[in-house]
C-alpha cells in the first residue's frame, strides 16, 4: 500500500508527458501525415517515421552535414530542427532528386567523378551541392570549397567531390 | 533530451505572454545552437515557444539613414541582402566566415546574438561550470583553456562569445531592439552583451521575458576601409581563436574614424575607446596600428594554453588595419591571409 502512495506522489512531481502532434510534410513531392513527439528531429522523422533512410545521421550535432536535406529549396542540417516546426514544408532528401528513372545530374557527377569512398557521408555531400547550385553563389573552386565546408568527408574524398561539383554546375 | 511542451506564437506580444507565463520556456527560431544544448542537456526548458512564423523577416531601410534587420531573418539572407553587401560589407563577411552555409540558412539574427559559448566544460555536464550551474566552479581557469578569453575575464568564467556576426555589429555601432511586459526598448549592441563577473551564467542584459525584434545599423557602413579577419584552427567551419573586425575613415592617409572590434577574446565583442583614440588623427601605417593593437592589450592575461593569443591577435590587429587601410579586405573563400 505504502507502494502505491508513493508512486503517485512522485507522478505529480513529474513534467506529463506531451501527447504526439499531427503534422504534414510534403517528402519528395508526396504528401505525409505523421504523428511525433515534440523533440523529435526532422532527421528522425525522416528516417524512422517514414522509413527515409537516405539521409545520414552522423554527428548529430550539426557539425558533419550528413544529415544535410532542403527543406522549401534550401538546404539545412536536419538534425537540429524539430520536425514539428517544419509542419507544412515541402523536403527533398536524396531519394527524391533522381527523376523519370534517371540519376540527378550529381548523382552521376559523383559516380563518374569517384566522389566517395564509403559513402555514408554521399547523401549529404549530393543534397548539400543541390543547394549550392540553386544559390549561385560558388563561381570558383575555392567558393565551391568554402561553401561545402559544412558537409565533412572522413575518408578525404574532397578532390573528387570538389570536380563532381564542378561539372555537375556547368550542367545547369 | 528532456521532456517539452510545443508552443507556436502567434505574434509578438502572445510569445512575450506565454514566456511570462513560464520562468523555465524558452523561444526557438532557427534552433541550431538550443537543440544542440538540449540533446547535451545543458539546456533543460520545459516549453519551447517557436517564434520561427512571426513576421519579423524584413531587411529595410530605416529613418535616419542606417538599415533595419528584423530578428528572423536567417544569417545567409542577410549575408547576401543587397542592402548589406552594397553598405555594410564588413558585416556581409563577418556573416559568412562563420558556421557553415547550411547553418545560415537556419540561423536567425536574433538567436546569432543569443548563442552561447563553445567553452568544453560549458557543454560538458559531469563538470563544474559557474556559467551552466553557478557556484560549481570554473573548470577552464586550470584546466585545457586553449580557445578561452584573454580580455575581460573573472576568476568565475573564462569563456568566449562564439559569434563572428556580432563582431561586426560592434564594429558597426548596432543597436538592438527588445520587446518585453513592460514595452519596447533598444539596446546598444556594445551593452547587449556583459562581461562574466561573478554572474557568468547571464549572457546578455536581456531581461527575462523580452524578445529581440530587430538589430538596426546606423548610417554610416565604412565600405571602402573594412575587414573582417578570422584565425581558426582550420580554414571554414570552425570558431575563430582570435577575429578582427577593423573599419576605418580616411582622409588622404590620416585617420578620421577608426573602429576594432575583436571575437575569440572575450565573453563579448571586445571594442576599446582607448585602442581607437590611438588611431583617431594618426597617419595609418605600421607604426599607429601596432601601438593601437598594444593599448588594446594593455590588459591582455593568458592561462595555460592560450597565452599564444596575445601575440596572435596583436599581429591580426596589426594585419587587419592593413588591409582596411590599403582597401584590401580579406575575401572569405580564399584561403590566404591578405
Amino acid at each position: 500500500m505504502p507502494r502505491t502512495s508513493k508512486r503517485q506522489a512522485s507522478n505529480n512531481d513529474v513534467i506529463p508527458v506531451p501527447g504526439k502532434i499531427a503534422m504534414t510534410l510534403t517528402v519528395n513531392g508526396v504528401e505525409k501525415q505523421l504523428k511525433v513527439a515534440p523533440w523529435t528531429t526532422l532527421l528522425d522523422a525522416l528516417r524512422d517515421h517514414l522509413d527515409l533512410t537516405g539521409t545520414k545521421k552522423g554527428c548529430d550535432h550539426g557539425q558533419c552535414g550528413a544529415c544535410t536535406v532542403l527543406v522549401d529549396g534550401r538546404r539545412i542540417n536536419s538534425c537540429l530542427t524539430f520536425a514539428v516546426m517544419q509542419d507544412g514544408t515541402k523536403v527533398t532528401t536524396i531519394e527524391g532528386l533522381a527523376a523519370n528513372g534517371e540519376l540527378h545530374a550529381l548523382q552521376q557527377a559523383f559516380i563518374d567523378h569517384d566522389a566517395f569512398q564509403c559513402g555514408y557521408c554521399t547523401p549529404g555531400q549530393i543534397c548539400s551541392a543541390a543547394g549550392l547550385i540553386a544559390e549561385g553563389r560558388a563561381k570558383s573552386v575555392d567558393e565551391i570549397r568554402e561553401l561545402m565546408s559544412g558537409n565533412i568527408c572522413r575518408c578525404g574524398a574532397y578532390p573528387n567531390i570538389v570536380a563532381a561539383i564542378q561539372e555537375a554546375m556547368g550542367q545547369s | 533530451m528532456i521532456n517539452f511542451q510545443y508552443v507556436r506564437a502567434a505574434d509578438v506580444a502572445d510569445a512575450v505572454r506565454r514566456m511570462a507565463a513560464d520562468p523555465t520556456a524558452k523561444f526557438i527560431a532557427g534552433g541550431t545552437n538550443l537543440i544542440d544544448l538540449m540533446k547535451e542537456d545543458v539546456e533543460r526548458p520545459s516549453r519551447l515557444i517557436d517564434i520561427s512564423r512571426l513576421p519579423l523577416r524584413t531587411v529595410e531601410q530605416a529613418p535616419g539613414g542606417g538599415v533595419w534587420i528584423g530578428a528572423l531573418v536567417p544569417n545567409s539572407d542577410l549575408a547576401y541582402h543587397p542592402l548589406v553587401t552594397q553598405r555594410y560589407p564588413l558585416l556581409a563577411s563577418a556573416i559568412l566566415a562563420g558556421a557553415s552555409a547550411q547553418l545560415r540558412n537556419m540561423a536567425s539574427t536574433g538567436g546569432n546574438l543569443l548563442q552561447r559559448t563553445r567553452c568544453y566544460y560549458f557543454y560538458d555536464i559531469t563538470t563544474p561550470c559557474n556559467k551552466r550551474a553557478p557556484g560549481t566552479g570554473c573548470s577552464a581557469i586550470k584546466g585545457i583553456n586553449r580557445i578561452h578569453a584573454i580580455l575581460g575575464t573573472s576568476e568565475a568564467c573564462i569563456a568566449t562569445h562564439p559569434s563572428d556576426m556580432c563582431v561586426a555589429l560592434a564594429a558597426l555601432d548596432a543597436k538592438v531592439h527588445v520587446t518585453g511586459p513592460m514595452g519596447e526598448r533598444t539596446i546598444p549592441l556594445s551593452e547587449f552583451h556583459r562581461l562574466p563577473g561573478d554572474t557568468p551564467q547571464l549572457d546578455t542584459n536581456l531581461r527575462q521575458n523580452e524578445i529581440v525584434t530587430a538589430v538596426e545599423l546606423p548610417a554610416q557602413g565604412f565600405t571602402s576601409n573594412y575587414t573582417y579577419l578570422k584565425l581558426r584552427d582550420r580554414l571554414s567551419y570552425a570558431f575563430a581563436l582570435v577575429s578582427i573586425a577593423a573599419a576605418l575613415e580616411l582622409e588622404g592617409r590620416t585617420i578620421k574614424k577608426a573602429r576594432l572590434a575583436l571575437g575569440g577574446v572575450a565573453h563579448k565583442p571586445w571594442r576599446d575607446p582607448a585602442a581607437e583614440a590611438a588611431l583617431r588623427g594618426q597617419v595609418a601605417n605600421r607604426a599607429t596600428f601596432t601601438h593601437a593593437a598594444d593599448v588594446l592589450l594593455r590588459e591582455a592575461k593568458g592561462y595555460e594554453h592560450n597565452s599564444f593569443k596575445i601575440e596572435l591577435a596583436r599581429r591580426g590587429i596589426v594585419r587587419a588595419l592593413t588591409q582596411a587601410a590599403q582597401g584590401t579586405p580579406q575575401p572569405q573563400s580564399k584561403k590566404e591571409i591578405l
